[in-house]
């Protein structure tokens, strides 16, 4: 059993999801438990992947037996980046599956069972996505994150959430499409769609590595992954999307199909056409982190504009993509920035998870959705507010919490390699996000409670609920606070098992001159 | 010479008031437990600190490695305690059980809400600021000085009302911003430069090739980055944190933040660029007059002021660049009597920090110019006043004295005839300040007590003290003040570890 | 000119006409304001694709990737052993006589993909329009600036 734990991960939601489906529609109550075990099923296997890549090394598995000599078996692949990456969505996918547990059945029976079988399958594709090492799966799987995505932003209660979806379709669709074409002239020029195998022909043949072909291929799929993952200027769907959706589908997809996304930049580029695209065009890294600074810079601008919590959150996630689209692409020699970029999904799916599940439970328990909504938190609910605070101190890169220690190795990336516009506006935004995060914080900590606050007014959405303390809506964003902290403080092991991937595919160059 | 020992002691140290906190927590129904447990944490602490201080005398450094290791050139959280941290982390630790003795009673007296969350951050700021002390490289130190800034907002923001929310901001402003846009980039790049960042050996950039524009935006960099230090012009955070209630003034803004700045400053100079490589590059002489500028104008600044609490900022002001100007000197004379007047300067602010919130829990008064004749009324608190007010100015037999002593001895031997003017003209200048204070309160007439009677508690004449709780403190900081100057053998043998590495020959 | 026709766009035409096709259905997808027509687009340029990938698998002369008796007794043990087992030995079939299989077959998924997209895009736009009573963008971005519930 053990040796099939990488497809495992995969295959419980995707079973889960058909099980949820054929008895969640007959009788309601099944449908969480199912989900449930299911994503247990999967955080458990995920744990023994990071287990064995940390102790054994990376893990090859050949789905159906098929070995690769054929060329037509999936390959999945698992090391130090994207298994820690696994146990992420699976971490992130339980507590908005915990958060979730009756938000849609209290308002609408029919949908609950639906609701959790795109859940389901989102988690399929973001674990799919991870895991595997066929360029061409990825894109399908891309496609499945994509479609239950749509599902699950048109969920919402507001009108407004349908048109958002179609938008989030049109683009995503168009995105998708372009990582396709990438893909197909890849297939063209080297006749292969496994990475690892891909990866040998063009390192054996450097006149295809260079040729035209090869390079149009690497510019469709990042305009592909990029218009997925909402940098700037693609980022137009993303703030509608994640606003309107409902807050338990917001949890899963705000923190981890951007960075999904982002992960699958960083596979391509480091398994499929080497890292030697960054390091010998320096006009293209140039041109990409200056992109990703614009991408920064429009995020946390926008993200000052907004009196919205959800969407000042959803800005940010476009600032935090940013950091790190040009993270990766800084191009220094001894890889921090790849390094940093890859502990950054990592942390900022942890702490994205976080702030999501703040603004679920302030719309559900006070009815606030708006900064001004929070007037005295701290008094009404210490936890709540301490774990929204949390969260916070991580988006503004404090230490302990994670979002520091990402920064700190950003940062030695970008002066090692001479972007300094890039630390420019990395500082500048962690600056931004002190801003808005303080601004919150002295609303809920200054501000007086708000009369007329205990029996709030439902309006049409999803403050329709009930307003109740509701431990399954509190508990996971305790947890998630919890493992935003724990995982800076302990950021050594994390860090470790990133770089000794990094070492062990790029070849480092010594970092002492 | 310098053995390096592993033990466990300096994580207790800085866990011992972290500890506290879900205690207090625990606690936040039965007022009598919660303090207790306060108290008791500050002597666990101070317990272990004193365990450690035989060590630390012997000439050796205690090291414990937290997370990771130095290799593949990352930087592990580690803690060291030299000479240097010892000074630090010796003053803060003894100063914070006076401190939460003087909490309960001035928190009573006024009776002040949300006194566990007060007690809860409080410990948790004693817990960055030990911390820092015992951080044996820069992460550590940055880490812990970031948790120092975020701790201590709930405390100077604690009457949450609008004067509390500038004062809050301008202070994040100030501390995390500048900590944010300066000390990270300068931190990392000394890092890409050198590839280490600890502490512990020689100066970190001491073999590197810096140019002269380098250093001195690294030295500028790290200077105004750990804007704690309150170098001007971006002192303005420390007269607006004076919104905070007394005690978290007396020991965060007259101890622990400010001088966790100054402390950060000193690290900067020995270990970051070590003291051959600031004079080479002759930088050290930007530092110099920036702190001697901030000096004067500062005191002059505190002349004008009439809240007793604001003149005691700037006075803060004043004396921290004492320090740093006494370290930037590089000579060894000015740095010893730089790291002792780190703690000398304590003993005296805090007294008088606590003097000023016993006069207002007693008589509500903040400003000097009601003073008057008060002296008569609470001649132990004014007379503690006098003691702190002639340590800090520099006079004999008060521990100020000494610091100044050597300070003044370091600038002439430096041949800084200028710099050591401005030590001189600061030295009247806080004279000129303090003593106008203690003259009204005992030689000035005491104004009509209309104002006194009007409540009618309090009978014409006789003794009006504060509670009892507020005043034992005072006095015994205060007595504490005088006997550094008779007995300040252990900073002396610190300080001279941390420059020679060993106990200098007296 | 002639001679860059010649050399550029005769030999590649597939790729000139899947170019021209997909850039039709792009526009239309962002262009247009009806959100069926957005659709329609959005379909053309999908099917560009597939027409690229079927496109690239096509060879002159060549058939369908079956093997059976006309390809001779080598052929047939070969694939008897199961598609070249451990013992196998070199293809024992000349690869020009088939169409690359591969290609077409990654494009049977892409096409189960597009439908679904297809039939979510078409589910979404029949709610729009029970909710919003009109399928132009315009209109609909109109009633959305007037919706005061906020998430």
């Amino acid at each position: 059993m053990s040796e099939h734990l990488p497809v495992i991960v995969v295959l419980a939601p995707l079973f889960g999801a058909v099980i949820v489906g054929f008895f969640g529609s007959r009788d309601r109550r099944l449908c969480f438990p199912i989900a449930l075990t299911a994503l247990a099923l999967s955080f458990i296997c995920s744990i023994g992947v990071v287990h064995h890549v940390a102790t054994v090394g990376a893990w090859d598995y050949f789905v159906g037996g098929w070995e690769s000599p054929h060329g037509v078996g999936i390959q999945l692949r698992a090391d130090g980046v994207n298994s820690l990456l696994l146990l992420a969505i699976a971490v992130v996918a339980l507590l908005a599956l915990v958060y979730s547990i009756r938000q849609d059945g209290e308002k609408d029976a029919e949908k609950s069972p639906f609701f959790y079988v795109l859940f389901l399958l989102l988690c399929v594709g973001l674990f799919g996505i991870t895991i595997t090492g066929d360029a061409f799966n990825v894109y399908v799987l891309i496609e499945i994150t994509a479609l239950t995505s749509y599902g699950l932003v048109a969920m919402g209660s507001s009108r407004r959430s349908r048109v958002a979806a179609f938008q989030y379709l049109v683009i995503g669709t168009v995105g998708a499409s372009f990582y396709l074409i990438g893909v197909g002239y890849l297939y063209l020029a080297v006749g292969s769609l496994n990475m690892a195998d891909i990866r040998a022909i063009l390192a054996a043949n450097p006149e295809i590595a260079n040729s035209r072909i090869v390079g149009t291929a690497l510019v469709f799929i990042l305009l592909g992954v990029w218009t997925k993952m909402s940098l700037f200027p693609l980022h137009g769907w993303l703030p509608n999307a994640y606003s309107y959706c409902p807050s338990g589908s917001a949890n899963l997809m705000a923190p981890l199909v951007t960075k999904v996304s982002v992960y699958v930049m960083i596979r391509i580029l480091f398994s499929v056409f080497g890292l030697g695209v960054i390091t010998e065009n320096p006009g293209w890294s140039e041109l990409v982190v200056l992109i990703a600074v614009g991408s920064i810079v429009a995020g946390s601008v926008m993200a000052l504009t907004q009196r919205e919590i959800k969407k000042m959150l959803c800005c940010l996630i476009v600032a935090e993509v940013g950091y790190m689209v040009g993270g990766t692409w800084l191009g220094d020699a001894g890889r921090w920035g790849l390094t940093g970029s890859m502990y950054h999904i990592l942390a900022d799916a942890m702490m994205t998870s976080c702030l999501f599940l703040a603004a679920g439970v302030f719309a559900k328990q006070f009815g606030a959705t708006r900064l001004e909504h929070l007037s005295g938190l701290f008094r009404r609910s210490p936890w709540v507010a301490g774990a929204f605070t949390l969260g916070g101190l991580a988006m503004i890169g404090v230490p302990p919490m994670c979002g520091f220690f990402s920064k700190f190795y950003l940062i030695r990336g970008a002066i090692e390699s001479g972007h300094w516009l890039y630390i420019v506006a990395l500082l500048g935004s962690s600056l931004v996000n002190a801003i808005l995060f303080f601004r919150i914080f002295e609303i809920a900590y200054f501000g007086e409670v708000p009369e007329s606050s205990e029996p709030f007014e439902p309006s049409e959405g999803e403050g329709a609920t009930p307003r109740r303390y509701a431990v399954w809506r509190t508990a996971p964003l305790l947890i998630a606070a919890a493992l935003t902290l724990l995982l800076g403080i302990f950021n050594r092991p994390v860090i470790d098992l990133i770089r000794g991937t990094v070492v062990e595919n790029t070849g480092i160059v010594s970092m002492e001159e | 010479m310098e053995n390096s020992i592993h033990s466990y002691l300096p994580l207790w140290a800085c866990l011992s008031s972290l500890a506290a906190v879900p205690l207090i927590l625990l606690f936040r129904r039965e007022t009598f437990l919660r303090e207790a447990v306060t108290i008791l944490a500050g002597i666990a602490k101070l317990s272990f600190v004193l365990a450690m201080l035989p060590i630390i005398l012997q000439g050796n450094m205690i090291e414990l490695t937290l997370f990771g290791d130095g290799s593949d050139g990352l930087v592990p959280i580690v803690f060291r305690v030299d000479g240097l941290g010892m000074v630090f982390a010796l003053v803060a630790s003894i100063l914070w059980i006076p401190t939460s003795i003087y909490s309960i009673g001035y928190m009573r007296g006024l009776k002040e809400h949300s006194q566990t969350r007060f007690y809860v951050f409080f410990a948790v700021s004693l817990f960055a600021t030990l911390g820092v002390a015992f951080a044996g490289n820069l992460l550590t130190l940055y880490v812990f000085y970031e948790i120092l800034s975020l701790s201590t907002w709930p405390l100077v923001t604690h009457h949450q009302d609008a004067e509390a929310r500038r004062g809050g901001r301008s202070y994040l402003v100030h501390l995390l911003g500048t900590s944010i846009a300066f000390v990270i980039p300068a931190m990392i790049y000394v890092w890409v430069k050198s590839g280490t960042l600890d502490f512990g050996g020689q100066a970190i950039l001491a073999d590197t090739d810096l140019s002269y524009v380098q250093g001195l935006a690294l030295l500028l960099a790290f200077a105004f980055g750990f804007s704690k230090g309150a170098l001007m012009p971006l002192h303005s955070w420390l007269p607006s944190a004076m919104v905070a209630p007394t005690p978290v003034s007396a020991l965060l803004h007259a101890v622990a933040v400010v001088k966790v700045g100054v402390f950060c400053i000193i690290r900067t100079v020995l270990n970051i660029f070590g003291m051959d490589l600031l004079g080479g590059l002759g930088i050290d002489l930007v530092l110099c007059w920036i702190a001697a500028i901030t000096l004067v104008t500062a005191s002059l600044i505190a002349l004008t002021q009439d809240n007793l609490k604001r003149m005691l900022a700037f006075s803060t002001i004043g004396q921290l660049s004492y320090i740093i100007l006494g370290i930037a000197l590089l000579t060894e004379h000015a740095a010893l009597g730089s790291i002792l007047h780190i703690a000398m300067h304590a003993f005296g602010k805090i007294t008088l920090f606590f003097c000023a919130g016993a006069i207002f829990v007693a008589t509500g008064k903040k400003q000097i110019s009601e003073l008057n004749g008060l002296g008569r009324r609470m001649p132990i608190t004014f007379a503690a006043f006098a003691i702190g007010a002639a340590s800090v100015t520099g006079l004999p037999p008060m521990g100020g004295f000494l610091s100044k002593l050597y300070l003044v001895w370091g600038a002439a031997e430096a041949h800084q005839i200028a710099l050591l003017c401005a030590f001189l003209i600061s030295a009247v200048l806080n004279g000129a300040y303090f003593f106008p204070v203690v003259y009204r309160a005992f030689f000035l007439p005491e104004p009509e007590m209309d104002a006194i009677h009007a409540d009618g508690s309090c009978c014409v004449s006789g003794w009006r003290e504060a509670p009892l709780l507020c005043v034992l403190p005072l006095a015994f900081t205060a007595i504490g003040s005088i006997l550094l100057f008779f007995f300040p053998s252990t900073f002396y043998d610190l300080a001279s570890i941390v420059l020679h590495g060993g106990v200098a020959n007296p | 000119m002639m001679e860059w026709m010649k050399t550029t766009i005769v030999p590649h035409f597939n790729f000139w006409i899947y170019v021209v096709i997909m850039m039709l259905g792009l526009w239309a997808a962002i262009g247009k304001n009806n959100l069926i027509k957005k659709l329609i687009g959005l379909s053309i340029f999908q099917t560009a694709i597939l027409l690229l990938y079927v496109s690239m698998g096509v060879k002159e002369g060549a058939s369908i990737p079956i093997v059976d008796e006309t390809m001779g007794e080598a052929a047939v043990d070969f694939m008897a052993q199961g598609g070249g087992g451990a013992g196998a030995t070199a293809f024992p079939i000349n690869p020009d006589l088939f169409a690359n299989p591969l290609p077409h077959v990654l494009m049977l998924t892409a096409i189960v993909v597009g439908v679904a997209t297809l039939g979510v895009a078409l589910a979404l736009c029949q709610v729009i329009f029970r909710d919003f009573g009109t399928l132009e963008e315009p209109e609909i971005l109109n009633q959305i600036k007037t919706i005061q519930d906020d998430v």
